[in-house]
């Protein structure tokens, strides 16, 4: 005859389920609800409604206020790099062994004056110098110095047609490394690329800028997160609209979810 | 049975109600963000010097274990900290997926539920201190008399031994109550805003060097967590509370606005 289990150990079986039960009306209601509506298309809208509200306030508050500047001492010993540390492809890697002295940047779209530019002469135009703290997405940071030729100056020599509202920043690294197509990219509206701390940087540190942190020339967009911040740059194309570029939402990122706005 | 007594209004009662949504998502969509990044730091910049905390992963008898570093401190939370149990089997992640919003790791879209819920809070928190100052709320209710403020060692105590006010005293938050309220909606509320508010390389720029009274960038964001564990161990308090007084008569008081008095 089965002997009928001690009390307490019943009680532990049915506090047993009562826990998983809980558990599994938990994941179901509440998280799992969660990652259902992260796949609902109108769920995701009104969660990204949150974007246009912020980059309004944001602009509301200040067009021209100043990204923080640190004394050379605040200088982190090493810059972080990250996403592409090294452009995959031969195009990139005959550039590198010349020195880049066949590399230009493009200055093209809705501009007056498109522009071919050779790193020399980029060099030859009036520069900034900034120690910038450089935001991640992922959450860290990083203090380094940055020297360059202020967008503003570039894009007033282009001359920008009446229309013009973005300025689109096209790169040399590929993001997929057997997709020639996966080419980086990223955008900022015109009060960013005439801002004053916008540069187009070529000295990270006192040095070259290196291979890593995007040579020849990476944007420094101070007020937004690192991929807001392209490297490798190659073009600089002033649109009226990015719809038709990538997937159309402005970037690289910003095509796999990211928001566009990344100042915060 | 105790009187029936209208104890919640309204606008507090929605108030509550939508601050639970929020806080669930700020946290749970929180703890995805802090996974992209799984270290706290006390400074400008992350520097390994100044490291206060990380959750990681440490290779052991050929085994990848989660562990939780805390100042020079490691423990081994291998399951739940720094290596659990996702869709795929285990993986490594600081905080597990039954507790972060999306269950995977996905950034882009826990930043999109956090900045949503995170705006939301706002607006509910300004509503909520425009109330408490203008319905008398904070006068009347939250602001303890000199007398309670007398008390303060014997509601300590009574909390303590889980003896719980009756009666005509019942009606009125007693003095824990109300020092935790005030600290929450006061201090740790605004901190967590503020702490927010400094990651962001826009807002630090509309005051220069403002991010420095909270110890830098890096430090605000180990503020804005520190502060998220506070509203945790309140919430755990606050349920436990909740549940000990009488959990259908405090549910009942805070959907319906009535409340049946203790004898």
């Amino acid at each position: 005859m089965k002997k009928p289990r001690p009390f307490y150990e019943q009680r532990r079986e049915r506090r047993g389920f009562l826990r998983a039960g809980l558990a599994a009306a938990a994941a179901s209601s509440g998280l799992a609800g969660c990652d259902a509506l992260s796949s609902n298309e109108t769920a995701v809208a009104v969660l990204r409604s949150a974007e246009r509200l912020t980059n309004t306030v944001h602009r509301a508050l200040g067009r021209r206020a100043m990204a923080q500047e640190f004394p050379p001492a605040d200088i982190a010993p090493t810059f972080r790099p990250n996403g592409t540390t090294m452009p995959v492809g031969d195009i990139y890697a005959a550039m590198l062994a010349s020195g880049f002295a066949d590399w230009r940047l493009t200055v093209d779209g809705l501009v007056a004056n498109p522009l071919e530019l050779s790193l020399a002469q980029l060099q030859a135009m009036p520069s900034r110098t900034q120690i910038t703290r450089h935001d991640c997405v992922e959450g860290w940071s990083c203090i380094g110095q940055w020297k360059g030729v202020r967008l503003s100056h570039v894009l007033n020599l282009a001359q920008l047609k009446p229309g013009a509202k973005y300025v689109v920043f096209h790169c040399l690294d590929r993001m997929e490394e057997d997709n020639e197509e996966s080419l980086y990219y990223g955008s900022v509206d015109l009060d960013d690329a005439f801002h004053e701390q916008t540069l187009l940087a070529w000295e990270l540190n006192g040095r070259p800028l290196p291979v890593e942190n995007g040579a020849p020339l990476r944007a420094r967009i101070e007020r937004q997160l690192g991929y807001k911040q392209p490297k490798y740059l190659r073009r600089v194309q002033v649109v009226a609209g990015f719809g038709d570029i990538g997937a159309g939402k402005g970037g690289y990122w910003e095509d796999q979810g990211y928001n566009w706005y990344a100042g915060i | 049975m105790g009187e029936l007594i209208y104890r919640h209004r309204l606008p507090v009662r929605i108030m509550h109600w939508v601050n639970v949504v929020c806080l669930v998502i700020l946290l749970m969509s929180g703890l995805q963000i802090f996974n992209a990044h799984p270290a706290l730091y006390w400074s400008e910049d992350s520097r390994e010097g100044t490291k206060v905390l990380e959750i990681t992963q440490k290779q052991a008898d050929g085994q990848s274990r989660g562990v939780t570093r805390i100042g020079p401190f490691e423990f081994d939370t291998d399951g739940v900290l720094g290596n659990s149990r996702g869709a795929d089997g285990m993986e490594p992640r600081a905080f597990p997926a039954w507790i972060t919003i999306p269950g995977p790791q996905w950034l882009a879209m826990g930043r999109l539920w956090h900045f949503f819920f995170a705006w939301l809070l706002v607006a509910n928190g300004v509503a909520y201190v425009l109330w408490t100052l203008f319905s008398g709320h904070l006068r009347r209710d939250l602001l303890p008399t000199r007398g309670e403020w007398h008390g303060i060692g014997r509601s300590l105590r009574d909390h303590l031994l889980l003896r719980h006010p009756r009666g005509e005293e019942a009606r009125r938050y007693n003095v824990l109550q109300n020092i935790a309220y005030l600290t929450i909606v006061f201090g740790v509320l605004p901190l967590i805003v503020l702490g927010g508010w400094a990651m962001s390389p826009m807002m630090d720029s509309f005051v220069p060097g403002w991010v420095d009274w909270l110890g830098g960038r890096q430090a605000a964001r180990t503020l804005h967590f520190g502060a998220a564990m506070l509203l945790v161990a309140f919430l755990a308090v606050h349920l436990f509370e909740v549940v000990i007084t009488g959990l259908v008569n405090n549910l009942r008081s805070m959907i319906t606005g009535y409340w049946r008095q203790p004898e």
